[in-house]
């Protein structure tokens, strides 16, 4: 980006701030509703298919400027993020409605943020409206036109944008359509549970004894952070902001019968998910509502930059593992989560005819009766 | 130096005679270049033991039996994990493999990254610089041993026809246990045992001798059948008990997508009389 364009935006940013009053106006007959956002994996109450007509939809998030640790051996990296979760709570409309995001960048903070939104028209993404530096905040209302999941991020310019993003700064919107999700013939899609996992790359340097550094100041991370940014191999790729941040007691739930979708988010790199003992019922690979999903998919493919939504009926209980199938990614990097199914086996679906036991001298095992 | 060692050995013999069951000696070498290697001397007793492998029912997956073993003889085996120093000597010597780089160790860190080949090595070696019997404890002596820091992994979940009772059970289980700092830490961090040993079930896994096994059981749980020894895979014992292939020095990265794999690998010598 050229410095003209940025003194250009910026001077939109200047003259935007002093017509629109702080409070956003009232120039839309609609009806107002004010959404709490929850932290990922976890989803705020929405409805499926829209009870009633658009609405101007309200969402605040901070930006939070805090440590994070993102290892299991405690390294730390100075995180940033909205509303203080890796990544940025999934926010879900319909199509049509309006999205009015109130930007908060607390005094305590030291850089200026912004978010842009893949979902938005215009502006780059909002993020050229939205530029908030340290005790500032900002509006912005933009129209749901289409439906999907979608991406937002923080792109406050230059190498800020990349670093910002490595930091943290990336969530998703989900826009339903109003009639809900549709298979290709038109059948409403219903899910019964919804997560959200946004998976991001980071880059730690090492120290002299061939261990992770830890950091807590960007001033300081940063220009070291870019060295190994700009070789394009990240240290880690986690689903949450942490190794292991969604197995164990943080496994994802799920119960036999149950449909879930999940969303799945990548900023920067293609990911592709794989549910290792399952599948993708229906998978909206691109993430974009319109178009109708593809069925009984293995593994789909994130674009980065992008997001995508699969529904899967649970059928069988035990441990799934759901990870990135860039195996070296999810195994030694941490791209990997845990479903946590409870429920009747079906044994017309899997059976262990014969457990593992030596190898007889005919070498045909024997089927164990019931 | 000295003066030290004899005020720790002091210390436990007191602890020891308290209990009345172990008492300690000190096995100086020939050789100037090593150090002592303090054992503990555990008495005869009879105890539980839970039998280390898969074992089976009617094809399906149970607990392993819990037995009574009755020990006859005393038990002599190192008061602490052989720390990255002691191997070293061993390194240089070329009669052990060099430890990964980058792992790095203080002279009193015990060693961490090694492989069944290591640890069986370092006991030749051992044996060979102290003209002793030296060698890894089976899984039997290193519960025995352990005391009440061995760790009971049985599920004592009923035999199921579906395979997923156990599978959530023992996933409920490890998700309990708390994520230990994995870093190694100096001797002694994790405290004694009943007996006097130092650092059972801290955050280093120990490598024993006893072969990984496959067991069917009969309906009131005696072997219905011979086991089937798998050599290649050795039991691991600590926080949770593993079994893992000898020649791997890391087992972090598990292999498997779902259970909990050992933090580090080292171990310990027990002395053969």
């Amino acid at each position: 980006m050229t410095k003209k364009l940025w003194a250009y935006l910026a001077a939109i940013v200047i003259a935007a701030s002093a017509v629109v009053p702080v409070q956003a106006e009232a120039d839309l007959k609609l009806p107002r509703e004010r959404v709490t956002l929850v932290a990922p994996p976890f989803v705020h109450a929405h409805e499926q298919v829209a009870k009633s007509g658009p609405k101007i939809i309200e969402f605040k998030m901070m930006v939070v400027e805090k440590p994070i640790v993102i290892d299991e051996v405690g390294t730390t990296i100075p995180g940033f993020s909205y509303n203080g979760s890796i990544p940025g709570p999934l926010m879900v409309v319909h199509e049509g409605d309006y999205v009015e995001v109130n930007l908060v960048n607390p005094a305590t903070n030291t850089m200026t943020h912004t978010i842009d939104f893949h979902a938005a028209t215009g502006a780059l993404g909002g993020a050229a409206l939205m530029m908030v530096n340290p005790g500032e905040q900002a509006m912005l209302r933009w129209k749901a036109t289409r439906a999907g999941v979608f991406l937002y991020h923080c792109a406050p310019g230059g190498s800020m944008t990349p670093l910002h993003v490595i930091s943290g700064m990336s969530g998703a919107v989900m826009v339903l359509p109003r009639e809900g999700l549709r298979d290709k013939s038109g059948k409403l899609l219903h899910y019964d549970r919804i997560y959200y996992i946004g998976e991001n790359d980071f880059y730690v340097p090492r120290g002299d004894d061939g261990k992770f550094q830890s950091f807590t100041d960007a001033s300081d991370y940063f220009p070291k952070t870019l060295e190994l940014v700009r070789k394009l191999i990240p240290t880690h790729v986690v689903f949450e902001g942490k190794v292991g941040a969604l197995t164990g007691k943080n496994a994802l739930l799920a119960k036999v019968g149950e449909t879930v979708l999940i969303v799945h988010s990548q900023a920067n790199r293609d990911s592709r998910p794989h549910l290792i003992g399952g599948h993708g019922d229906y998978v909206w690979e691109t993430g974009k509502f319109h178009n109708p999903p593809e069925k009984d998919l293995e593994t789909w493919f994130i674009r980065g930059g992008s997001a995508g939504a699969a529904l899967y009926t649970f059928r069988q209980p035990g441990i799934y593992v759901y990870l990135n199938h860039m195996l070296v990614e999810a195994v030694e990097l941490g791209a990997l989560a845990h479903f946590k199914v409870e429920g009747q086996w079906n044994d017309d679906l899997m059976k262990q005819v014969s457990p593992p036991g030596p190898i007889p001298p005919d070498g045909i095992p024997q089927a164990k009766a019931n | 130096m000295l003066t030290l060692k004899l005020k720790r050995i002091m210390k436990i013999g007191v602890f020891a005679a308290s209990f009345g069951v172990a008492s300690t000696s000190i096995v100086m070498s020939s050789s100037a270049q090593l150090d002592s290697f303090e054992t503990v001397d555990i008495a005869p007793r009879a105890f539980a033991y839970r039998m280390a492998g898969d074992f089976s029912q009617a094809g399906r997956p149970v607990d392993a039996p819990l037995v009574s073993v009755a020990r006859t003889s005393v038990l002599h085996i190192m008061k602490q994990q052989v720390t990255a120093a002691e191997y070293d000597r061993c390194v240089v010597e070329a009669k052990c493999m060099p430890r990964p780089s980058s792992e790095s160790s203080g002279p009193n860190l015990p060693v961490v990254q090694t492989s069944w080949e290591d640890a069986t090595a370092y006991a030749s070696w051992l044996s060979r610089k102290t003209g002793e019997r030296w060698r890894l404890p089976t899984d039997e002596e290193w519960v025995f041993a352990a005391g009440s820091r061995f760790h009971d992994d049985a599920l004592l979940v009923a035999a199921s026809r579906d395979p997923s009772v156990r599978w959530l059970a023992r996933y409920e289980k490890e998700s309990e246990q708390e994520a230990l700092d994995q870093r190694p830490r100096p001797t002694g961090a994790f405290g004694t045992n009943e007996y006097g040993l130092l650092d059972l079930s801290g955050n280093i896994w120990e490598w024993t001798n006893t072969c990984f096994i496959r067991q069917s059981l009969d309906a009131v749980g005696k072997p219905a059948a011979a086991s089937i020894a798998n050599c290649g895979v050795r039991v691991v014992e600590g926080e949770h008990r593993t079994f893992v292939t000898d020649f791997i020095r890391d087992a972090r990265g598990g292999g498997c997508a779902v259970g909990k794999p050992p933090s580090n690998l080292g171990f310990r010598l027990v002395r053969e009389e």
